[in-house]
């Protein structure tokens, strides 16, 4: 009895942890998409940023439900801090911590978008970018920690799923490429200031010519303080 | 009242015959003025009120009523920091930097009333960082008070470095806050800006010096000069094709064409640049126009920082605009998309046109831009820089028609009576 | 309080990075220049729009969209 509830629960945990992670890879190649300003005829890219937010919250729910069936099989031992403590299972700690950094990374994300309005955006980008690494640790977690049987089919949907996040990124760096070049050459006989000002090495002022009281015109420089020169004469 | 005219004795700048520019000199022509220290409430009302029965109005571009502001400031929590705006970043003006040479005790004595009435602890001049002597000016203007033994919250010189937009009032006291001088979205002005968390008062160098002399000598004085809507002095840096180019005081309500005579006008002028390089052009046939904030708006133009270009007829407005726009697009921030993007691009279409070079949808296009621009900065770079643009279509309309047909005037080569700056070489970011 | 039935639309120009997806939510208050920043018509929107427009502050990737009430 305990075996096959064991089997089932193990089932569900290897299949649940395979939805998650390409629930994750097609979270992530929505999400380069949508920094990189993709536009589609058919979808608005509201759209898009929205759906990127479904998928990554239906890969939660996957998640959950992989991490809660691995800890309550008891074939194996994963305590329940192993979830976020990484490293610390004894069973396979370094696969297994892997798992959980993945989810600790995932879980950042899912609290701060939660938590989207009332933290700096400097600081939900911060964790989203962090996220980024999400993806790379959950994919070394399920080559490692994934197990015997169905080995092939495993690594065609590894590949599959490092293809398409490679060549997202690929597009996303060359978008940019192309966009930072559009800008600068907007701005290529403007100097388009810094974000920091700089600190300006121009001359001071208008060049001032002033009649003295012979009529003789002298140039002076404003810099160079003869600011006299700068008042009117009272009286003509 | 008689009108207006240019022979009243000068309020702020005096006569070289008595320079006031050392405390001894300042005494002696203004007398003493006597700020009760402590927490003086009744003479802080009392302040406020001959402030605002004088009507003055700020002198640094946005003509703010300056007594509200001390209201907004007064009601904070905190003890509030005066900020003196001497950073003057318009190149067409001078007028800040000669009242800190010719008369720093003036402003400094300003500054002293405003930081009494709302409860100041300290004061705090803005000089820009490339103009060293001026804040060496301040800087003995405040050690001799030291010396003198006068009371008063303390006073120090801070160099924030000197391009266009750092003298904008958010990014002078973002610089002071996190030294980084860059205008901030305030969709609600009526909440100050703060360093730290001290509200903070800011002020042009001449507001407070004409605040001096109200302190000293009531509103009814102050009134004496000007009109019944637009009191008192003010200081006009004039450039251009004159004669003698520098800073007059003149009082409100003297005619334009005045002012430009005593700086020595002796050829026609097709148009007066009036404001600032943020500002608009005043057509020629306009110069009567009396100089003051309500009779320059019916003109078409706003006072702005006390500037007035002169254009001869035989220069190009098209060319002078397009070189003005260019430099107010190098000087945007950098920060809003429309003011990054769209003040470039009606610069190019302006040196197009000014070349004969444009395509036929051009002045269509220039002034689409312009319009689209207005309010869609986080500061009024935009709105500045479009107003110039439009002002220039609609006073040298004829001269931009023959242009956009590819028949350029001869006075696009003529030689600028600008002084653009040259753009600085450095990038270093500053901390 | 109650929410205001009310709002204004105002975008932050500082922090507004043109992704467009306000003019995509409330196409009857705010469209795109020619480089992909809003123009937003000021005109307060009424309750029919006011869930869009909470929409598309709360859709904004920069949090730029901001919703002032209008009273009454």
């Amino acid at each position: 009895m305990l075996a096959t509830s064991s089997t089932t629960l193990w089932y569900t945990t290897r299949a649940t942890g395979v939805v998650a992670l390409i629930l994750l890879t097609g979270t992530m190649v929505l999400g380069i998409l949508t920094a990189g300003r993709v536009r589609s005829r058919q979808w608005p890219a509201f759209a898009q940023a929205e759906l990127h937010k479904w998928v990554s919250l239906l890969a939660m729910a996957f998640l959950s439900l992989h991490v809660l069936t691995a800890v309550l099989d008891t074939y194996v031992h994963l305590g329940w801090a192993s979830v976020v403590v990484p490293f610390t299972s004894s069973y396979e700690p370094l696969w297994t911590g892997l798992g959980t950094v993945a989810v600790d990374l995932m879980v950042a994300v899912a609290v701060s978008s939660a938590l989207r309005q009332r933290i700096s955006a400097r600081t939900w980008r911060g964790i989203h970018w962090v996220a980024y690494g999400s993806w790379p640790v959950a994919m070394a977690h399920a080559l490692g920690e994934g197990t015997d049987g169905f080995k092939l089919w495993m690594d065609v949907l590894a590949g599959l799923c490092t293809v398409a996040v490679t060549v997202a990124l690929i597009w996303r760096i060359s978008e940019h490429r192309r966009s930072r070049q559009l800008a600068d050459r907007m701005s290529s006989r403007t100097r388009v200031v810094p974000m920091r000002p700089v600190v300006p090495s121009r001359p001071a002022g208008p060049p001032v010519i002033r009649s003295g009281p012979g009529g003789a015109a002298r140039r002076a420089e404003v810099h160079a303080l003869s600011v006299d020169d700068l008042l009117m004469e009272e009286q003509p | 009242m008689n009108s207006p005219t240019l022979d009243l004795p000068a309020r702020l700048l005096g006569s070289r015959a008595e320079p006031a520019a050392d405390l001894a000199g300042h005494l002696a022509r203004h007398g003493a003025l006597d700020v009760p220290r402590g927490h003086p409430g009744a003479w802080s009302r009392s302040v406020l009120e001959a402030v605002e029965a004088a009507g003055l109005r700020g002198r640094g571009g946005g003509g703010f009523p300056s007594a509200r502001k001390w209201d907004t400031v007064r009601r904070a929590s905190r003890r509030p920091l005066v900020v003196v705006n001497a950073m003057e970043g318009e190149p067409a003006s001078a007028k800040d930097r000669v009242l800190l040479v010719h008369a720093p005790h003036l402003v400094l004595d300003g500054a002293d009333v405003a930081a009494a009435a709302v409860g100041a602890s300290e004061i705090v001049v803005c000089v820009a960082d490339d103009r060293p002597a001026v804040a060496t000016a301040v800087e003995v203007a405040v050690s001799e008070r030291r010396r003198a033994g006068m009371s008063g919250p303390r006073i120090t010189v801070q160099r924030p470095p000197g391009r266009y937009v750092t003298g904008e009032e958010s990014a002078l006291v973002g610089w002071l806050d996190r030294k980084l001088a860059l205008p901030v979205f305030r969709p609600d002005k009526s909440r100050p800006l703060t360093v730290g968390r001290r509200p903070t008062l800011v002020h042009n160098a001449e507001t407070l010096a004409q605040v001096a002399l109200i302190a000293r000598h009531g509103p009814e004085w102050f009134r004496r000069q000007g009109t019944p809507e637009a009191p008192g002095s003010t200081l006009v840096t004039v450039t251009g094709a004159v004669r003698s180019p520098g800073v007059l005081e003149v009082e409100f309500g003297v005619p334009v064409v005045d002012i430009l005579r005593r700086a020595g006008v002796d050829a026609p002028l097709s148009a007066v640049l009036v404001g600032g390089y943020g500002g608009a052009w005043l057509d020629g046939a306009h110069l009567s126009t009396p100089y003051a904030p309500g009779p320059l708006a019916a003109a078409g133009v706003d006072l702005g920082v006390g500037v007035l270009v002169a254009l001869a007829d035989r220069s190009c407005g098209i060319a002078e605009t397009a070189r003005l726009s260019r430099y107010l697009a190098a000087e945007s921030a950098g920060q809003c998309g429309p003011c990054v993007f769209g003040l470039p691009a009606i610069a190019d279409d302006l040196e197009r046109l000014a070349a004969g070079r444009a395509d036929v949808g051009v002045l269509a296009r220039i002034d689409r831009r312009a319009g689209e621009v207005v309010g869609r900065g986080a500061c009024r770079h935009p709105d500045g820089a479009a107003r110039l643009v439009r002002s220039a279509l609609a006073v040298f309309g004829a001269d931009a028609r023959r242009h956009a047909e590819g028949r350029p005037c001869a006075g696009h080569t003529a030689p600028s009576v600008l002084t653009l700056p040259r753009p600085p070489d450095d990038r270093r970011g500053v901390r | 309080m109650s929410r205001p039935v009310r709002v204004r639309i105002r975008v932050d120009p500082v922090a507004c990075d043109a992704y467009g997806y306000c003019a995509e939510l409330l196409p009857e208050r705010v469209t795109l220049d020619e480089w992909g920043y809003p123009m937003v018509d000021g005109t307060p929107v009424g309750p029919e729009l006011v869930e869009l427009a909470t929409r598309a502050a709360a859709a904004c990737p920069r949090r730029a969209v901001h919703l002032l009430g209008v009273p009454g």
